[in-house]
């Protein structure tokens, strides 16, 4: 097996792609002219998936194992730490647990095939015991209590909340401090076995490296053997409709914080995906972006300021859609998004509009690939929903307004949104 | 990569980077002053309020069609505190013109839009609008009273406040609530010609375009900068001791799940003659990295917190630890930290620790050239002191830093504040109340 070689002409860049015997996907970006080096080995599996059926057994595990699990996969069997043994080569070491994906990763500038041997190794070996997985609970609690205090991902989730019944997604994360104290080494080797295994993972690498090396060591440190992939259920099928339209939370912040969301129904995974993701992206920028009436308007009114953002995220078969910031009257400011959304689907959007930002696309796409650990993560994230994000700016230039005209008038209908606020609790 | 630096105007600057490997380029232009709480909001604001109109494009909604209609270039306001130095101005990101259709270029029209924001904006009677500058006074205050929704930098920044109480260093880089609430128009028209006139001006470039390109573009838009006399006495007072004999200590409380612990030092007697590269690797090794001292002890031998690192600023001479901990654990992790600063200070530490913060430090210099953002912040800091040599020149010297250096920094430092954010107190319960 090979690397082979695909072009992307509008960035400039080249990307190689393989398939290592193991069932490992492998993404190389050569990088010429440039000191640093990144890889990204990366599963799918995240902290919604807590149900799931190997070899005809069913688990049902604790919330918070996928992000656990990553938190102790860099304890190796000789007592050495992952961490430890790639900071000593001068690697910057990290890893994440999102919803739907699990990335360890590295940057460096000097020892790079032995950094990317010790990444695939580490990843690869588990190794817990009563007492090491006792003694990650004071930490991952600490960590749990840094997000209660963070208003962003409080609110965030009271969205979310709002919108979904039962779908995992609603929980985080993390877990509580509760639902990590049930974990135990079993339940981590067993989701290692399960979700660990080369098939159902991805490595991305960045750098001044040549791809057929890259393979080479991913084959020699990688069993060879092809494992099955687990199937994960997320429960039944959400319906279009939020559980409900408004919550109020209270914590300490300086001005009010607001998140409106929606649900959307994600295409199948593929192309079909890709091309919602990007309308429902381009959309919301023409709904709600920098150049657009409805933000100037508001922006001038005081009701939003420069935190305002608004976009869509899909993960683990589900879509969201959500525009958020600070302001003293996020009523306010869901009655003129309403008001917006049906002039807009009388009208339709401003034709100027829609070429400036679709123009202005060009220069976010070369913009996005400056930074290669953003790329790799997204070229990881992007495989395991079988697409690849090279291919943005190409199907970012073939959306037409009609399918960001119906992407708005389907997915914003009033009835499908929901609104969270985060007041300032008074002192 | 060629570096360039130029004074291209009276106290104009001109840093040039020319670099073919970036898709995109950028253009930075900084205004200089001394950080105060006289002044400190107004110079903030003034970018916010230059970003709402330009003469030829009068609000947002043009303003921002303009950058879609240059490709996505993106132009925004950023304000930075160097030291005791507040600079102020406008970041601009836009596609080099290789990368767009034949014949398409922006770099010309996004180097002119950007000083358009800076020079031209739009007025009325020679004053800038009042709803502008109202407006974004509001948000300018809404941006500094958001500080304390991130309970973690809002530590760090309330110990630098209480640790630097009597020197301009307290003073944020958006300035303070009550100075920035007597902003009115006519005041801020007037403290922005003064400030055109009179403060030192760093532009930074790096892209694929030639100095002499560059230059010759930006003569001719600078042409109507007016100068005067430039303030070139601005510069950071670095306090090289402490206080007081003991450490003070600040308890705050809110309605938090976690106590946020900052501890802050007086990096000392080492800021004579500063050893930047000592410095990194001493930082390094004591709580700068997952290798460090305090990751080790503090988080994976005890457990007690999930981060514990430490910070360094160079230019004002400080060390800052913090720590996000159970209140309960309060001492144990106050201990630690200490411990582990003084294990440092006995040379308690092993030829593979030296080696391992040397290797971490000498990456990240070296990573520094592989990011046009990495590169505008490290040369407007050196800028800022006039030094000139690169991120390379510096990894070379950090490779010859010795454990003798590392131990001489942390004998020099000097604690000064001890910060605390915790839960509200419960009034019933006087054992509640935290000693620290």
């Amino acid at each position: 097996m090979t690397m082979q070689k695909f072009d992307y002409p509008a960035t400039g860049d080249v990307l190689y792609s393989g398939t290592a015997a193991s069932g490992l996907r492998i993404r190389v970006l050569p990088k010429k002219g440039f000191s640093g080096f990144y890889a990204v080995f990366a599963t799918d599996y995240g902290g919604t998936y807590r149900r799931f059926t190997l070899d005809g057994t069913a688990y049902d595990t604790p919330a918070g194992v996928a992000h656990y699990l990553e938190h102790k996969m860099f304890d190796l069997p000789d007592g050495d730490n992952a961490l430890t043994l790639l900071t000593q080569n001068g690697a910057d070491p990290n890893a994440f647990t999102s919803s739907d994906v699990t990335a360890y990763y590295f940057h460096c500038t000097r020892l790079f095939e032995e950094n990317l041997r010790l990444l695939l190794h580490f990843v690869s070996t588990p190794y817990f015991t009563e007492e090491t997985v006792r003694k990650e609970q004071g930490i991952i609690g600490q960590e749990i209590h840094m997000g209660e205090d963070n208003p962003g991902t409080a609110n965030y989730y009271s969205l979310l909340k709002l919108l979904y019944r039962h779908h995992p997604i609603r929980e985080k994360v993390i877990g509580t401090v509760e639902s990590i104290a049930e974990i135990t080494p079993e339940i981590l080797y067993a989701c290692h076995a399960a979700f660990y295994t080369p098939a159902n993972m991805v490595l991305c690498v960045a750098g001044d490296v040549d791809p057929e090396r890259v393979l080479a060591i991913a084959e020699e440190e990688l069993s060879s053997e092809e494992k099955p992939v687990p199937v994960v259920s997320f429960g039944e099928e959400e319906d279009l409709l939020p559980v409900g339209s408004r919550n109020v939370l209270e914590m300490p912040v300086s001005t009010p914080q607001f998140l409106i969301g929606a649900k959307l129904q994600p295409a199948e995974k593929g192309p079909a995906l890709f091309r919602q993701q990007l309308t429902a992206s381009l959309a919301m920028r023409l709904l709600a972006g920098a150049s657009s009436p409805f933000y100037n308007r508001l922006y001038e009114a005081g009701l939003l300021n420069r935190s305002f953002d608004a976009d869509a995220d899909f993960s683990t078969g589900v879509g969201t859609v959500i525009l958020g910031g600070e302001s003293r009257d996020p009523d306010a400011v869901l009655s003129a998004l309403n008001e917006e959304v049906a002039r807009i689907g009388k009208v339709g959007l401003d034709n100027a509009l829609f070429e400036r930002t679709k123009r202005a696309g060009i220069g976010s796409a070369l913009r996005g690939m400056e930074d290669f650990d953003d790329v790799c993560v997204s070229l990881a994230l992007d495989e395991f929903d079988g697409f690849c994000y090279l291919d943005y700016p190409a199907v970012m230039a073939s959306i037409e307004k009609s399918e960001c005209e119906a992407f708005l008038r389907d997915a914003l209908r009033p009835e499908r949104l929901a609104l969270s606020i985060l007041a300032a609790k008074k002192e | 990569m060629e570096y360039s630096r130029t004074e291209i105007r009276p106290g104009v600057w001109l840093t040039h980077l020319r670099e073919d490997k970036f898709k995109t380029a950028c253009f930075s232009v900084s205004l200089l002053s001394q950080l105060n709480r006289e002044t400190a909001s107004m110079n903030a604001l003034i970018p916010f309020v230059l970003r709402r109109g330009t003469s030829a494009f009068p609000d947002m909604e043009t303003l921002s069609a303009r950058m879609e209609e240059l490709y996505g270039t993106v132009i925004e306001p950023i304000i930075r505190r160097i030291g005791e130095i507040q600079c102020c101005g406008f970041y601009a990101s836009f596609p080099e013109d290789d990368f767009l259709p034949q014949g398409e270029g922006v770099l010309k029209d996004a180097l002119e839009l950007t000083l358009d924001l800076l020079l031209s904006p739009v007025t009325r009677g020679g004053l800038l609008l009042p709803a502008y500058v109202e407006s974004e006074r509001d948000k300018l205050l809404d941006l500094i009273s958001a500080r304390m929704n991130n309970k973690r930098s809002y530590a760090v920044l309330r110990c630098i406040e209480e640790m630097c109480c009597c020197e301009d260093f307290a003073v944020g880089r958006y300035g303070d609530e009550e100075s920035c609430r007597s902003i009115n128009y006519k005041k801020l028209s007037r403290h922005y010609r003064t400030l055109l006139q009179t403060s030192p001006i760093e532009l930074f470039y790096c892209g694929r375009a030639s100095l002499r390109e560059v230059k010759a573009l930006l003569r001719d838009h600078l042409s109507t900068l007016p100068r005067g006399e430039i303030d070139m006495e601005i510069g950071t007072e670095i306090r090289m001791n402490a206080l007081e004999a003991e450490p003070r200590s600040t308890v705050e409380e809110m309605d938090v799940s976690q106590t946020n612990l900052v501890i802050g030092w007086r990096l000392g007697e080492c800021m004579e003659d500063p050893d930047f590269a000592a410095l990194y690797v001493f930082n390094d090794l004591f709580g700068g990295s997952p290798s460090s001292k305090l990751f080790l002890n503090v988080r994976e031998k005890l457990s007690l917190c999930y981060y514990a690192s430490s910070i360094i600023d160079i230019r004002k001479g400080l060390l800052l630890v913090s720590s996000g901990i159970q209140l309960a654990n309060l001492d144990a992790a106050k201990a630690e930290i200490f411990a582990q600063l003084d294990a440092v200070c006995r040379g308690d530490f092993s030829e593979d620790e030296l080696q391992t913060a040397k290797a971490g430090v000498i990456s990240d210099l070296r990573s520094i050239p592989d990011s046009q953002g990495a590169l505008e912040s490290f040369y407007l800091s050196q800028a800022v002191v006039g030094a000139d040599y690169s991120p390379t020149d510096l990894a070379a010297l950090v490779n010859e830093v010795t454990a003798a250096q590392v131990i001489a920094i942390a004998k020099s430092v000097e604690c000064d504040q001890i910060y605390l954010l915790k839960q509200e107190s419960d009034p019933e319960d006087e054992h509640d109340d935290a000693e620290i």
